[in-house]
Order: C-alpha cells, then sequence, then structure tokens
C-alpha cells in the first residue's frame, strides 16, 4: 500500500455552476447484458470525481457512455450541458481508454503532433507545438520525446495516451485507471497533475480499481455490479460507515448491500 | 427502460454542426499516415520493388513470345496496385481500429470522410510512385509494347490503387484480426483475378462466369489497360472502363465510412 497524504486539498468546486455530468436512469446494454441499470449521479465541476469499485462493475461502459463512444445507452445523460456524444464536445473532453492509444510507429511528438492538428487545425502553429511541448512536460516526458512510442515501456506508453488528453486544455478529462501499473514515484506526480488541473477549473472523472488512490480525490463514486453503491465525499464514506479507509468503507457497503437483497428475497 | 438514446429535456440538443471534408484534417492524416510508414522502410521497400521485379521475372518467362508479355504484362500494371494497396490499407486500418486509435479519433472532431481520404491520399501518393515505377520500367526497359500513351498506363493504375484502398477499408470492417484480414485477400482478390480475363478472354469463359466477370471491377481494370495497349487515343471504351473504376472505388469508399462507427458496444 502507498503512503498518500490521507486528506485532499479543500474541494474547489464552484456550487454556482451547473454540474459536468448528470445522469438519470443511465443504463446501458452490451450483447445480452445489461452493464449500467439506471444510474443517478451528478458530478460537480472544477474537481476530481474518483470511480470506484472491482474490474468488470461498468466503470469503462460508464466512462464511454460519457464521451459518447458507446452504443445502446439510454436514459438521460447531460455533459457540460449537452447531451453526452454531441459534436460540440468533442473539443472539450480528454478521454484515455484503458489501453494507451497511441501510434506505436511514431514518436512521442509526431502522436502529439497529429492529434493536436486533429483537435484544432485552424490554431497557428507555433502555438499548437507550446501545446505539445507543455503535456510533454506535464507527463514528464520531454526527455523522450523523439523516442517511437512502440519502443516505450507500458508506464511511459499510458503517459503518452494521457497527454494527447491534455491538449487543447479540456474542461473534462476522462480518465480509465490512467495510474495502473506506475511506480510509486510516478503516480504520486501524476496526482499532484491531476490536482493542478482541477485548480485550474476542469473537471476530472478518474477510475481506478485501487482504493487507496480514493483517499485522493475530491468526491467517489463507488461502482458494483453496474450500480452505484454510493456518491460521497471520501471523508463523509469512513465517518458513514464507521470505517478507517475507504477500502473498509466500500466492503462495508457491499456487505450491508448484499444483506439488503437477502432480506428483500426472504420478505418475498 | 427505454431503448432510445440518450438525450436530454434541459439542454437544446441542436442538430449537430454540418461536417464537410476538412482540408486540413485530411493531409494531417495523410501525412500521419506516410509518416507511420516512414518507420518501416522494409514494407516501403516491399511494396515499390516487388512489383518491378515480377515484371521483370515475366519478361524473362516469356521470352519467347513477346506478344504474351505485352498482354499480361500491361494487365499486371493495374492488378499489382490494386492488390498491394488492399492488403496495406486492410492491415492498417485493422490496426486503427484494434489500437483504439480510432475510437480515439472518432471521439475527436475528426469527420470518417477526413479519415477515409487521408488513408486514400497516403496510399494514392504511395501508389502513384510504384506504378510510375513499374510503367517506367516495363515501357523503357522491358520492351512492353504500348501503342497509347504511357500516363493513361498510370492513370489506370492510380485508380486501380484507390479501388484497392477502398476494398481493404471496406472488408478490414468484418476482420477481427491480422490473420483473418490476410485471408480477405483470397476471398476478395482472386475470384476477380482469374475472372478479369488475364488468363483467357472473358469473351470464352462460360456464359455464367462472363456474366459474373462483367460485375466485377477489376474486369474493367484490366480491359481499361488493354485499350491502351492497342489504341492510340483514348477510346470510348477506355473511358467507360476508367469510369466504372473511380465510381466503384467511392462506392466502396462510402461503403467503407459506413462501417465507421462512432458509438461502439
Amino acid at each position: 500500500m502507498m503512503n498518500y497524504s490521507p486528506e485532499p486539498p479543500a474541494a474547489p468546486g464552484n456550487p454556482a455552476l451547473p454540474h459536468a455530468v448528470r445522469a438519470a436512469g443511465l443504463t446501458a446494454i452490451r450483447g445480452p447484458r445489461t452493464v449500467l441499470r439506471g444510474l443517478d449521479f451528478t458530478v460537480p465541476r472544477g474537481q476530481i470525481t474518483g470511480l470506484l469499485g472491482p474490474s468488470g462493475c461498468g466503470k469503462s461502459t460508464l466512462m464511454r457512455s460519457i464521451v459518447g463512444t458507446q452504443a445502446k445507452v439510454s436514459g438521460t445523460l447531460d455533459v457540460l450541458g449537452r447531451p453526452a456524444g454531441h459534436p460540440s464536445l468533442r473539443t472539450r473532453i480528454g478521454y484515455v481508454t484503458q489501453a494507451p492509444s497511441v501510434y506505436d510507429d511514431l514518436t512521442i511528438r509526431q502522436n502529439l503532433d497529429y492529434f493536436g492538428s486533429i483537435l484544432d487545425p485552424n490554431r497557428p502553429t507555433p502555438d499548437r507545438r507550446a501545446d505539445v511541448e507543455r503535456v510533454l512536460g506535464e507527463v514528464d516526458l520531454t526527455s523522450h520525446a523523439d523516442s517511437l512510442a512502440g519502443n516505450l515501456s507500458g508506464g511511459q506508453r499510458s503517459r503518452v495516451s494521457l497527454a494527447v488528453a491534455l491538449l487543447g486544455t479540456p474542461e473534462l478529462l476522462v480518465l480509465d485507471e490512467p495510474t495502473v501499473g506506475l511506480d510509486p514515484v510516478l503516480r504520486r506526480d501524476l496526482w499532484h497533475l491531476f490536482h493542478a488541473i482541477a485548480a485550474r477549473g476542469a473537471t476530472l472523472l478518474i477510475s481506478s480499481h485501487v482504493m487507496d488512490e480514493a483517499e485522493r480525490c475530491h468526491r467517489l463514486l463507488l461502482m458494483r455490479d453496474g450500480e452505484i453503491l454510493a456518491d460521497d465525499t471520501p471523508e463523509a464514506l469512513r465517518t458513514r460507515t464507521g470505517s478507517d479507509t475507504v477500502e473498509a468503507a466500500f466492503l462495508h457497503l457491499v456487505d450491508e448491500a448484499a444483506a439488503n437483497a437477502r432480506t428483500k428475497e426472504t420478505a418475498r | 427502460m427505454t431503448t432510445q438514446p440518450a438525450t436530454t429535456r434541459t439542454a437544446t440538443a441542436t442538430a449537430a454542426p454540418v461536417r464537410t471534408l476538412s482540408l486540413s484534417r485530411t493531409t494531417a492524416t495523410a501525412a500521419r499516415v506516410l509518416r507511420q510508414l516512414r518507420h518501416d522502410p522494409r514494407t516501403i521497400a516491399l511494396l515499390l520493388l516487388i512489383p518491378c521485379l515480377m515484371l521483370v521475372l515475366l519478361r524473362y518467362v516469356f521470352d519467347g513470345s513477346p506478344h504474351t508479355f505485352d498482354n499480361i504484362g500491361a494487365s499486371l500494371l493495374g492488378i499489382f496496385p490494386l492488390i498491394t494497396m488492399f492488403l496495406v490499407t486492410s492491415i492498417a486500418t485493422l490496426r486503427e481500429r484494434t489500437s483504439g486509435t480510432l475510437e480515439r479519433l472518432l471521439a475527436m472532431p475528426l469527420g470518417k470522410a477526413d479519415l477515409i481520404a487521408g488513408y486514400a491520399l497516403a496510399f494514392g501518393t504511395l501508389a502513384i510512385i510504384q506504378s510510375a515505377l513499374a510503367t517506367g520500367l516495363a515501357v523503357w526497359f522491358l520492351g512492353l509494347d504500348v501503342t497509347g500513351s504511357p500516363w493513361l498506363l498510370l492513370l489506370v493504375a492510380l485508380l486501380d490503387a484507390l479501388l484497392g484502398t477502398a476494398l481493404g477499408l471496406f472488408v478490414s470492417a468484418f476482420a477481427a484480426s491480422e490473420f483473418q484480414a490476410v485471408q480477405f485477400m483470397p476471398a476478395v482478390i482472386f475470384p476477380q483475378l482469374l475472372l478479369c480475363g488475364l488468363f483467357t478472354p472473358r469473351s470464352e469463359m462460360h456464359p455464367v462466369l462472363e456474366a459474373i466477370s462483367d460485375v466485377l471491377p477489376m474486369s474493367y481494370a484490366v480491359d481499361g489497360m488493354n485499350e491502351v495497349l492497342h489504341h492510340t487515343d483514348m477510346t470510348a471504351t477506355f473511358v467507360r472502363d476508367i469510369a466504372i473504376v473511380a465510381g466503384c472505388a467511392l462506392l466502396v469508399l462510402t461503403l467503407g465510412a459506413a462501417t465507421l462507427r462512432r458509438r461502439t458496444a
């Protein structure tokens, strides 16, 4: 277990702004399975919301729904004041998939140059170059900028993928397990970066199945089996369940939900 | 729960901005595809040299009958670009689909037409170089006897390359792996190769096969090459042939665009 500073800085969210994401009765179907079962939740602006839960609980499907790449989604899902998947959102959201999606046969800089030119082809070239240098520095890959992405380590490639999402300073960052496979120092640095991004006013939704990362988020959405178990601050979760850690709180809530289901079953 | 797509009552769901082809995004994509290839010099060498080597081989296989070399050589000048571009495009776009970069691009403000036009532009450029090398070699060094202009040969070769790119893009949607993508070559290309009139004139085939060959685009690619081979001027048949090849390429490119989905399961 890592030793993180336990308390995140005070949540900078502005309550006057509408939510970055608002879902009501959000359902997603993949093949024969209902992956998301009528979710209701909000993601506040300017904060880091952690999406936590075991593998296969629907985190990635939820993130893909928000970004607008998931098919067969029903219910209401507003993202930055627009329905999810609206074309105007494509420049306002940065999205990092679990597997790094970059071109292995291009250098890091060539990858960033290309995605930058797709994002905003009308931006003057010097501005785009500066943007590329900025994100290279933010993910600490400046010294590797001219290496082929295919020759990098797994952790480095996932940081290239993250750097692409940071191009053009999006208002909402959706990051699917961005710290998987990274060493403790890098993980700490990336969480510092996430907090700096939130301090600039951007919203971050970060998924993880590592519970110790939860303490670094302003708010948490705990998921299990396509449902949301809890939507609260880490502190409130611990207090409510009388647990010391978010992990213990999560287990408590899982047991509670299972017990409730059993009583319903016997009552029938 | 209804199965209608996620909508909202609060946000005004304005119509999507009209997405026309964005020239800068198209050229950026074409430049990116070529840059990827530049990191793979072996593929470039294979792409450019193999058609030339095959022509040299063919020239000496038919050492005793130069007329046969004229016929088959001209046809092959049209067939090579189609096959190589089919292979390269189907693998390249399959990689784009499986590596997640396609999903990323379609979550960005990239139009499907931009992506497809970018690929067509990049591989079209490559096809021009390949065809120019092969045509130049055949006409000036191997003594391929062409009555018409070698530029027309090049034009047909380019259209064939475009058709190959279109077919490759389209079938990549139905391949789940590179193994499957490669298997599409015998499935899509070989029947056309047998029926296009390369081995025997189409009029001498079984009527059923002849009818089938009438609807396969490669038949017109080979016909077009033979028109240039035997006539000094652009004949009406030649114009019809290249129009059909170009039309097929556009049609298949449109079908290919339909296989690119922003939302996937």
